[in-house]
Order: C-alpha cells, then structure tokens, then sequence
C-alpha cells in the first residue's frame, strides 16, 4: 500500500533536531540511534502520543464495553463479575478484529471445501478477504474527506465544509451516473469528474467568500453545509428534478451499471477503484504540498500568511485554490459513495463524514500519509461494529464513543503526558495546533 | 537588600548555560548583565527566580543561603522580575492583573478590590509610574504595561527587581521614562538586575557592569568604561562598532517617491504627501521615532498597502500599483522591520525561507514541481556566505536567534538582483556581533551601486549608515541633513520641530566620528506614545 508518509527533510519541521538551543545554536554531536529513540519516546513526540492515546483509548472502551454490559453489571459476585468484564471486553474486541481485518473460521471454512476451485467458486476465499474488503470500502469516503480537511489546513484553513462538497459531489455523480449513456469506462470517468467538479464548486465558492470578503471560513462551510443539505432535500423531492420517477421517497433512481466503480476483487467483495482513487488522491496530495511550488505556497501561507504577502505570494489565490481542491476531494468521496457502494443517491448517502473527516485529519496528524491510516483504523472500526453487536451485544454506538475517545486523548497531548508522565516535545504537536486552531 | 550569587551553575545535557557565575548585588544599585543572545543571561535569572534549580553553586540572601524551589519562594525572598513577554491578562483591569495570584479577600469572601486600588496608586505615586489603576491593560501602550508589571513586582514586596531586556519593546522616549523610574526605584533602597545586550543603555543606567558570554563572566566593569572594550569583552573579539566606510559615489536617482500619501486601517494618513529620492550607490536613512508613518511607508513601498496618492517609480517605472510580487521582480530587496512576523515562516527551513519569493522561478522550480535538490544547493552557498549559524539547512528557522534569522533575511534579498534595498529597523533586537555583520553587507551593497534606504528609530544607525538622513514625522519628512548634523538637531526635528535653515549655526559641534552619543542628547524631547 502507498504511504506517503515522510515528506522531504525540508518539509518536517516538527521532527526536525531543534537548534539554537546551544548557546551559539553550532553544531551539535550526532546521538546513536537508540538514544534518539528513547528520547523522542520520553518527551512524547506527536507519534508516541498518538499510540499511546490509540491505546488508552481502547482501554478505555474496553471498560465502558463491559461496565455496561447487562450480564456483568448482574453479576453474583466481585469475581465472577472481573470474569465477565474481561469476557466481554475482550470478546468485543475479537468480533471488533473479525469484522474489520481477519476472521480464523473463514480459513477453517475454506479447507473443510472438498476442493480449492469449489471452494472459491461457492464465495469461501472471498469470506476470507470479507472482513478487509469491508474496512477499505469503509475507509475510502473517510480518507478523502479527511484529505480534505487535511489539504486546507496545510494553508491555515479550517475546512467544516466535508459534508456540503460531498454532497455536491454526490449530486453530480448520481445525475451523471442515471441520466447519460455512456460506454462502460468513459462513463466511470465522466461521474468520478463530476464528482470532483461538484465538490469543488461548493470550496471555490467558499474561498472566494473568504477571499473577497473576509469572512471565516469555519462559518461559510457550516453555513454551506445546511444550504447543500437542504438544496439535496428539494433536489430529492421534486419528480422533476432528481427524484425518481414514481417513487414517494427522496431518492434517485439507480445508476447505470455503467457508471459504477469497477469491482477490484470480485463479484461476493465490494471492495472498488474508489480506494484507489482515495489511495492515488492521498499521493497526489502529498505531491502538491510538499513537492509543487503550489504546494509550497499553501503550506508557506498556513504557517505565516504576512510574511507569505511580504514575498509576493498572492495569500488569497492560495486559500481559494486549496479550498477548491479539497471541495473536490470531499467530492469524490461523495462519487466514491454513490458510485462504488450505493448506486443511488438518498439522505443516508453523505452519512457523518463531514464530521469524521476532521476526527481523520485530526489524527493523521494534518499529513496525507496520516490521513490514510487514520483512515483505515476509522474505517476498520466500522467495519467491525455490526459484527461486535451481534458477538457480544455491544451497541454500535460504542465504536463512536471509541472514535471520539481517541481524537479526544490525540487532540490533548498534555493529557496523555501526564497520564504516561512523557516530558513535554520541544515542538508542538499538529494535534494540539490544529485542535485549537479556531481563531486562525 | 543583599543579593549574592555564588558559583552558580546550570547544564542542559551536554550543554553549559551557566558556568561557575558568581555576582552580588548590593542594596540601591543597578547592577547589568551585558551579554549576547544565548550569552546565558536569561538561564541565570531564571535560577535566581526559581524557575529553574541550578545544578551547583548557592543563592544568597544577605548572608544567608537559600534555595528556591519555585517562583513562590523568590517572591517570598523579595525578587521581582519583569519578563521580556509580559505576563498580563489584557481584558482585565491594572488593578486587577496586580492583585491576581495574591487575591484578598475581604469579609464575605469578596474580592478587595478597592484596597489593591489603593496600593496601586500609591506605588504609582510613590516612583512617578502614572498607572492608572481602572485602566484597561489591552488599551495601554507597551511602556505603560511594562510599568504594570514593575507594579506587580513592587506590591509583592520586591527589594531586587529583575528586567529582562526591558528595552526591546520600548521607543526610545519610553526608554528615557523607563530609566528615569529605575533611578527612582534605586532611590527608594531597590536593587535591579538590568539585562541587555545594548551597551549604550547598559552604559547609561549601570552602576556595576557584569559582562557574561558562553555561560561564563568574562569581566565585571564600570559604567565608564567605554563601548568598545564592553563590546570586545561581549563578543570575544575587537568589534568595530561602526563600520568604516568611504564617501558615497552617488549616481542617477533610482527609487523616486512622489507626494505619497498612504492611509492606515483606521483611514487616517500615516505618509502624508512625502517625497524623496534615493540614488544608486548612496544610503538614504529615515530618522524618526517610531510610530511615525514608518511602517507604513515600508509597506506601501513594497505593494502591501495600497497608495492612497502620489507615485514610487523605478528607474521611471511607475509602480505605484503593482503587486508586491512584481516590485521584488522589479529589483526592490527588502528587509522588513518585523522579521518574525513579516520576514520568515518560523516554522519553515532555513532552505525554505532562504527561497521564501524566488520558489517559482528557475532554477527553484522545475515546471510545476520544486527543485529541491538546488534548493539545499542554494541553502548550502547562503548559509556558508551569511555565516548563519544553524544546526542544518532543514533546521526550523524560527529557532535560529535573531541574528541569524536576520542573515537568513539578507541572504535571500541580497542573493536576488536588485537596484534597490529597502530595510526597516535592520538590525533591531541583534547583538553587537550581528549588527556589525549586517551593517557591513548594507554599505557593500551600497558599494556595489545599489541605492538603498534605511528605515531607523536607532539615532546610533542612522549615522553609523546613512549618507543622506531624512527625518519623518508625523507622517511627514521635516528635514533633510547631511550625516554630519548633531543629534540634537535631530531630536529636534524627529520632534516634529520647524525645519529650521541649515545654514543656521547648529546648537552643537557634530558628533566625533566612532564614538558614542550620549544617550540624552540622542533623545527626542518631548515623550511620544506610540499611535
């Protein structure tokens, strides 16, 4: 799998060795590996924060799985009921791992088939990729989101707006995707472009509010959010316009089969070329930021936007673009939804992504290789809940107090210091800057 | 009260901040810490307030030893100390930022507001402070909430007073107030530990003289002894503190700016029909107390605000409109008075800032993409050729002192073509080291048939530099003289004072050429606040 994790040395601030803290800030004798190991350990660099808040957080959960649980909390005895808690806990866990990466009775299953080509032919060898197939289908809307928010923070922008480009996006691949003939390939094409043109219309628009008038753009994005969700409301309840014909709910008819996303690995799996897309777009991202002169200027005019102006960089272009190509990365999450899982366009479809995808961004550290692994834990612990419910009767609300647990201990680092006792990074962490970056 | 610091020494891993320092300080007196940046001043108040524990040596309190394990225990030990950030919550009141952490409480457990009232404005009275205590702190000056901190001190009790860098923040009219308020704190019994690395101040207030550098004393002197020997004792070597330069060959104008007028954020006009002309190869230097129009000059000079009237052209190139970016393509370099803020991204490279405005063009950028491997090229050259003083190119560069953040500054103005150099409060807040260096690099270029302009509220610079002063104020230019007029007829005209003939006799011989001002004489008369 790609990750774009490290960019250039040039591009790593935070990781970088801090001089100037000798008295004539010269050279400094290099340190042997383990020791700058155990010293990025201590002070609790943003990586050691984010395992440690990771699994403080799972802890954390495990309890809660467990405490609420009705057979622990009737328990006869203390014993017994420390028995149950761990049973429960863990067994959430389990299921959590089965329904998310890997599953040991689809193996068992597949070798009890009398042959091997049966055994693929009846779904078997599927069974046992189900568990994956379903975490990167899960993932892909949350990486590209999550790039969205994570692209204009790069330039000093707070992108709430997920939710509205999505839809935007959404709205265009669904008409594109029923109402035009196209051969099999160029309609795929021409839905995922729409896709990015509507998403990217809506973070135009909201630069350009910005830009032109000063207006903050964490207002004009919440603001966008209620005026596209309500837009997709009428679009959905008009027979003239997106409704489907005949129908009395706020529905699309169906896509062609033309326009949705090809299946990667088979019929029984839905696992499609939207992770790739979600995949290539983290990778392209990363390109821009840290490769492009682009890229140069957005991250220069997020760091410091006066002395970007000094330097003759146009600050407003820059906030305009980025917001315009995270609108279409938001987007493309919307045509990867519609066009790779739903086939149609409904008030489900946009979900809580607008909201998860500042929860990714926050813990893939503003960082497009970050963004896809926290993509990836997001959407494995989705992908797991259904399995947990019925494994243990956990609620499925519990992965999104999980979910909310791990931002929580990621975006405080203080927190996780003093609970691990972690001496405090010379450099603040990006969780930390962008959790209170509000008042940009 | 008697203050003794013995063998005071303070590592940070391999590091030595703080090497066997040993200083006393005795009741009444100013005593100065001269040192560089990261001369290890800061780390010794810092052990003598608490705030850190020194790993040997002992703190002594008339006689006695003490050992503060917090700033509480300072305090307690009557040791006040003003930060260089001031510690103030702005939306409350003076009062109220003097009593918070010592709240009284009165009868019903409410706040005593009126008794913290009282005894502000009688520590105001008492050494001449003019504090008011319902004044809101966000709406005073930057002079005035030091003086609120001076007054947090003295309610606590303060016998020794620590000033960190008082001055960095101060016009020089503040200055004057500031010192004249030390003066009369010294007369009441208190003791202050002044810290700079200006050695003009340090001259000025200090009865003892304790010069540091590498964490070390290097001497102890008396307020007579003259800059250059403070100085070399300072930076470890003979500095010149004025670079020598020869006569100016001044060509064809080059910068001409016409009745330009530029309007601040609150509409009123800050340039007020100004005109001047800088000529290749010659130093025009901008006298004036900060505050002025200065900023705003600069600004609209370089396209970041817009010219409300008038025209700046180029060699007759109008570029009264053009964008900031097409003026530095024009051949405008331009150092701008607020590096931190204006000048560099903190938190960018070295290399990054050292192509801060040439990135998109060849032969940084390759097309669309960054070349990066001429990048660290270009930052391997810079870096050797300004001397910057950096761990590695890929260093942040808000790390980097201010010295050395000013190098990385010029390195990539100067390392671009230009006809121009404009430079704002070029040297503000750097050591004696580095204002030499960066003095040496602006008269080369002016050599090298450059016209430059020199924006200064230091009287000190404007002559070490300019062949030409022009003094601003209010918006306005009330004078042109040649670098030989006495500074006092400066401090007349930098006081908005008539522009009085030069033909007249001046009130005083002009300045021998190396040496120092007396700081007095170099000071407007009349006390401004900034606008």
């Amino acid at each position: 799998m790609t990750t774009p994790e490290a960019g250039p040395p040039a591009a790593e601030p935070a990781s970088s060795p801090p001089a100037g803290t000798g008295p004539e800030g010269g050279a400094r004798p290099p340190h042997p590996f383990g020791r700058i190991l155990r010293e990025s350990f201590l002070e609790g660099n943003t990586f050691t924060v984010t395992v440690l808040a990771l699994l403080t957080a799972a802890v954390l959960g495990g309890l809660l799985c467990a405490f609420t649980n009705a057979s622990v909390l009737h328990a006869p005895d203390a014993g017994s009921m420390i028995a149950r808690a761990w049973d429960t806990a863990s067994g959430t866990y389990v299921a959590l791992f089965e329904g998310s990466i890997f599953n040991p009775h689809t193996v068992a299953a597949l070798f009890q088939q009398s042959s091997l080509p049966t055994a693929v032919h009846d779904g078997y060898l599927s069974a046992v990729f189900g568990p994956l197939s379903e975490t990167a289908v899960q993932a892909t809307p949350l990486i590209l989101t999550g790039l969205a928010v994570a692209l204009p923070y790069q330039a000093g922008l707070f992108n709430i707006g997920g939710q509205g480009q999505f839809i935007g996006g959404a709205i265009m691949a669904a008409w594109l995707g029923y109402d035009v003939r196209l051969p099999f390939f160029a309609h795929v094409a021409v839905c995922v472009l729409g896709g990015f043109a509507g998403g990217a219309a809506i973070g135009w628009l909201t630069g350009e509010i910005k830009a032109r008038t000063g207006a903050h753009e964490v207002i004009v994005t919440i603001m966008l959010n209620y005026v596209m969700l309500y837009f997709l409301a009428y679009l959905l309840s008009s027979q003239s316009l997106l409704q489907a014909p005949g129908s009395a709910n706020p529905i699309t008819p169906p896509l062609t089969s033309n326009a949705h996303l090809p299946l990667l690995a088979g019929t029984n799996l839905r696992i499609n070329a939207g992770f790739l897309i979600a995949l290539a777009c983290a990778l392209a991202v990363w390109w821009l930021l840290n490769r492009t002169t682009t890229g140069f200027e957005f991250r220069s005019v997020g760091a410091n936007s006066a002395a970007s102006r000094v330097a003759g960089m146009n600050v407003e272009r820059s906030w305009v673009l980025a917001l315009l190509i995270a609108g279409g990365l938001a987007g493309l999450a919307g045509s990867a939804v519609i066009q790779g899982t739903d086939f149609t366009l409904n008030p489900n479809s946009y979900g809580t992504y607008g909201i998860d995808a500042i929860t990714v961004a926050l813990l893939g550290q503003g960082r497009p290789g970050g963004v896809v692994w926290a993509g990836l834990l997001f959407g494995a612990l989705h992908a797991g809940s259904p399995g947990m419910q019925t494994a243990t009767s956990t609620p499925a609300e519990i992965v999104s107090v999980l979910q909310a647990l791990i931002v929580l201990f990621v975006a405080a680092p203080p927190l996780i210091r003093a609970i691990f006792r972690l001496r405090a990074a010379r450099a603040g962490g990006v969780g930390a800057a962008m959790s209170k970056g509000w008042n940009a | 009260m008697e203050l003794e610091l013995r063998g005071i020494t303070k590592r940070f891993g391999p590091l030595v901040a703080n090497d066997g320092i040993s200083l006393s300080v005795a009741p009444g007196q100013v005593h100065a810490l001269l040192g560089e940046n990261g001369a290890g001043k800061t780390t010794l108040m810092n052990v003598l307030y608490g705030l850190m524990q020194p790993d040997e040596g002992e703190i002594r309190v008339d006689g006695a030893p003490v050992s503060f394990h917090s700033q509480k225990d300072a305090i307690a030990a009557g040791i006040g100390m003003v930060h260089q950030h001031f510690m103030l919550v702005p939306v409350f009141t003076v009062a109220e930022n003097v009593t918070l952490g010592i709240e009284q409480a009165g009868p019903a457990g409410l706040l005593d507001k009126r008794r913290t009232r009282r005894e502000v404005a009688e520590l105001s009275h008492r050494y001449g402070l003019d504090v008011d205590p319902d004044a809101l702190v966000e709406d005073l000056p930057v002079g005035l909430q030091q003086r609120v901190e001076i007054v947090k001190a003295l309610v606590r009790q303060a016998n020794v007073l620590i000033l960190d860098e008082p001055t960095a923040v101060l016009t020089p009219a503040e200055t004057q107030e500031l010192f004249r308020i030390i003066r009369q704190l010294t007369g009441g019994g208190t003791s202050v530990i002044f810290i700079s690395h200006k050695l003009r101040e340090v001259q000025a207030i200090a009865d003892t003289i304790t010069v540091l550098r590498r964490g070390a004393v290097v001497g102890e002197r008396a307020p007579t002894a003259t800059a250059d020997d403070l100085a070399a004792l300072m930076v470890g070597r003979d500095v010149q503190l004025r670079v020598t330069k020869s006569p100016a060959r001044p060509g064809a104008p080059v910068l001409r700016v016409t009745d330009l007028t530029v309007r601040g954020d609150d509409g009123r006009a800050w340039v007020d029909g100004l005109s001047f002309e800088v000529r290749a190869g010659e130093i025009l230097g901008i006298a004036g107390v900060q505050g002025n129009g200065q900023t705003e000059l600069c600004e609209a000079l370089m396209g970041l605000r817009p010219a409300a009237g008038g025209a700046v052209t180029l060699n007759d190139d109008d570029l009264t409109r053009a964008t900031p970016r097409a003026r530095l393509r024009a051949g405008i370099a331009y150092v701008p008075e607020d590096r931190t803020e204006d000048g560099l991204v903190g938190s960018f490279s070295v290399a990054e800032n050292l192509v801060l405005d040439m990135y998109d063009r060849r032969p940084f950028a390759a097309g669309v993409n960054l070349n990066l491997p001429e990048i660290s090229q270009n930052a391997a050259a810079r870096i050797e050729e300004f001397d910057v003083r950096t761990g590695s190119a890929a260093t942040p560069a808000g790390t980097l002192s201010g010295g050395n953040q000013q190098k990385i500054i010029l390195a990539r103005e100067l390392g671009r073509e230009h006809k121009v150099l404009i430079a704002s409060q070029p040297t503000r807040g750097l050591d004696v080291g580095s204002i030499e260096f960066v003095h040496r690099r602006i008269v080369e270029r002016r050599d090298d048939g450059v016209a430059v302009l020199i924006v200064s509220s230091e009287l000190d610079e404007i002559y070490a530099l300019a062949d030409r002063i022009a003094v601003m104020y209010e918006g306005k230019i009330t004078g042109f003289r040649d670098p030989d007029v006495p500074a006092a007829e400066l401090g007349r005209l930098m006081a908005g004072g008539a522009d009085v003939a030069p033909a007249e006799p001046p009130p005083a011989g002009p300045p021998p050429a190396g040496s120092h001002q007396d700081p007095e004489s170099q000071q407007p008369p009349e006390p401004r606040e900034e606008g």
